[in-house]
């Protein structure tokens, strides 16, 4: 990678509360994503964590009945302001999902274009950044040969990474993973964590894991998250070590969840 | 009560049923074998009757004979099927090509961009096509849309007369265009009811991993919910020109029913099903015109069966041919949340 540290931007999120009809799921986070660094979010299962990340890129507002008030800025920008295209905001923070999600129908190639067809790449052009997407996604040694092949004829985790070459393709500044390892067997999600440290050089990365062992690896940051609030954020080392919430403590030392 | 498989304290043991309550399955499942059996039974019996009341006409003619001649004049005695043949397949295909359409359009739009609270309601109208009585479409097509539609066809037939059978001759009232129009609107709700379970199908997954690369609504469409149900959708049209192929008493009352090839789009014509309908009873004296209604009757018999059988292929195909090996369960609504 030539560019280092050039296009990734900070998130900020202020009084941010998600809901799904009358339920409160994010309850009032303050928090920061800083650049150029992998931030985790752990937390027992239905804290609120993926609806966290899902507000970020507005994904949330997609599911029936869910909204959510506050403000997520992208440096200066907010991305709920008035005037700001959903469109946009999502190609700028791309998305890995829990469960790979190559489209059925299309080939290993067609997978990673999809995102630049849809802003008129084509051509020449259009097999570089694939090539390079690949590449960033450390996919293309292995696909370099079979790149018709349909996408999910593809292992589980080659299947994620190349869902994460999709979303590198689009070339987004910040980057936000829901669980991307949960589906995946110990080898696929050490690369897959591998992948994390190296695209932090590039891009503001916000992973959410229910593995605490996953966030003590690949996070420069860790934030606890607890029935829909942020506990606290902190170093990830001392989140582990000392945290000073003692909530905290007893979740990483698994006395609950 | 101690181990697991001890037995309760009830007067009868639970493995140990009493004969009489076996005997019911035994009954229940021969009973489902037989009337299973007696639908196969049905057709079978169908298919063999109307063969042998059709071969004095087979003979005349031949088999292939039959289908190919085009020549249906019953003064003569002579029993051409190909103008009726072609009839129905002309009718048809306007219908799909038209139909369909809008039947996909009209499932999109509920499963995918319709307000939820207007989904309910909308659904329940297109379906309530289908329950329209067909003699009713037939009547609409004969007062509303034949001198309606006349000046838009009469400008449709010379603004596209570069395309062959389009123009060429003089707009009729009753013809091939009409008589598909009606059946397209008469096709609308199975096809759009199948599409919209097939749409339903589609992986949230999908449908957000196209939706978190930027995809607007449109574009998500296009990319994850449309190649996802190409094949179910093409089974749902299927499933439309098997109604359209066998309709008769609406496009009996507006396609003009004259026993030739039109020679344009808006010309008269005439199907299978409606020359059956419209000759049986003249031909109750006339054995050989009766044997050729029920050869006709037997053609169209065949053709319902080929498309059905087609359907069922496709959807079938839709169901398995696109699952993905590993993970390709869709993912729950709520899963979100965690």
């Amino acid at each position: 990678m030539t560019e280092v540290a050039t296009k990734a931007k900070r998130v900020t999120l202020g009084g941010l509360n998600a809901y799904y009809g009358d339920s409160h799921a994010v309850k009032g986070v303050d928090l920061e994503f800083a650049p150029n660094q992998v931030t985790a979010i752990i937390g027992p299962s239905g804290c609120g964590k993926s609806t966290l990340v899902r507000c970020v890129n507005r994904m949330h507002e997609e599911l029936p009945g869910a909204r959510a008030t506050g403000s997520v800025r992208l440096d200066e920008l907010d991305v709920y302001g008035p005037s700001i295209d959903v469109v946009s905001v999502r190609r700028t923070i791309g998305m890995v999902f829990q469960r790979p999600n190559p489209f059925p129908t299309m080939s290993i190639f067609d997978n990673v274009a999809a995102g630049l067809r849809l802003t008129g790449t084509r051509g020449v052009k259009l097999r570089e950044r694939v090539e390079r997407s690949l590449i960033g996604a450390g996919l293309w040694e292995e696909v370099k040969d079979r790149l018709d092949a349909p996408g999910i004829s593809l292992s589980g985790g080659q299947q994620q990474r190349l869902c994460i070459a999709r979303t590198l393709a689009v070339e987004p500044e910040v980057i936000l993973m829901d669980e991307p390892a949960s589906a995946l067997d110990p080898i696929a999600t050490l690369r897959i964590e591998e992948l994390v440290e190296e695209l932090k050089q590039r891009y503001t990365i916000v992973i959410v894991t229910h593995n605490m062992q996953q966030a003590a690896r690949v996070a420069d940051k860790t934030a606890f998250m607890l029935s829909g609030e942020l506990v606290e954020i902190d170093s990830t080392e001392r989140i582990f070590t000392t945290p000073s919430d003692s909530r905290t403590e007893e979740y990483v030392t698994g006395k609950f969840g | 009560m101690e181990a697991g498989t001890s037995v309760a304290t009830g007067s009868r043991p639970t493995i140990g049923r009493l004969p009489a309550v076996r005997r019911q399955d035994v009954v229940f499942e021969n009973g489902l074998r037989l009337v299973a059996g007696l639908i196969l039974a049905l057709i079978a019996f169908f298919f063999v009757r109307l063969y042998v009341e059709a071969s004095p006409a087979f003979q005349r003619f031949g088999l292939f004979g039959f289908v190919t001649t085009n020549d249906w004049d019953v003064s003569r005695e002579l029993f051409g099927a190909l103008p009726l043949l072609v009839g129905t397949l002309i009718t048809s295909a306007i219908a799909l090509l038209i139909g369909v359409p809008v039947a996909v359009a009209a499932a999109l739009f509920a499963s995918e961009l319709c307000p939820r609270r207007f989904r309910g309601p909308l659904t329940i109208v297109l379906e309530l096509l289908a329950a329209v009585p067909s003699v009713v479409y037939g009547l609409w097509g004969v007062f509303v849309l034949i001198p309606n539609l006349q000046g838009f066809e009469r400008w449709f037939a010379s603004a596209f007369s570069f395309i062959p059978f389009v123009g060429g001759g003089a707009v009729r009232g009753p013809n091939y265009f009409i008589a598909g129009l009606i059946l397209a609107i008469m096709i609308l709700p199975i096809v759009s009811a199948i599409s919209r379970e097939v749409i339903a199908t589609v992986p949230q997954d999908h449908k957000e991993a196209a939706l978190a690369l930027g995809a607007t609504r449109w574009e998500m469409i296009r990319t994850a919910v449309l190649p996802y149900s190409r094949a179910g959708i093409s089974g749902a049209a299927m499933l439309g020109l098997g109604r359209a192929i066998g309709e008769t008493i609406a496009v009996t009352l507006v396609i003009g029913n004259a026993p030739t090839i039109g020679k344009h789009l808006f010309d008269q014509g005439y199907t299978l099903a409606a020359v059956i309908a419209n000759e049986f009873g003249e031909a109750a004296n006339d054995p050989i015109h009766r044997a050729a209604l029920i050869a006709a009757g037997l053609v169209l018999f065949v053709l319902t069966l080929i498309v059905n059988a087609g359907a069922r292929y496709m959807v079938r195909r839709a169901a398995r041919g696109v699952r993905a090996p590993s993970g390709g369960r869709a993912a729950a609504p709520g899963a979100a949340a965690a």
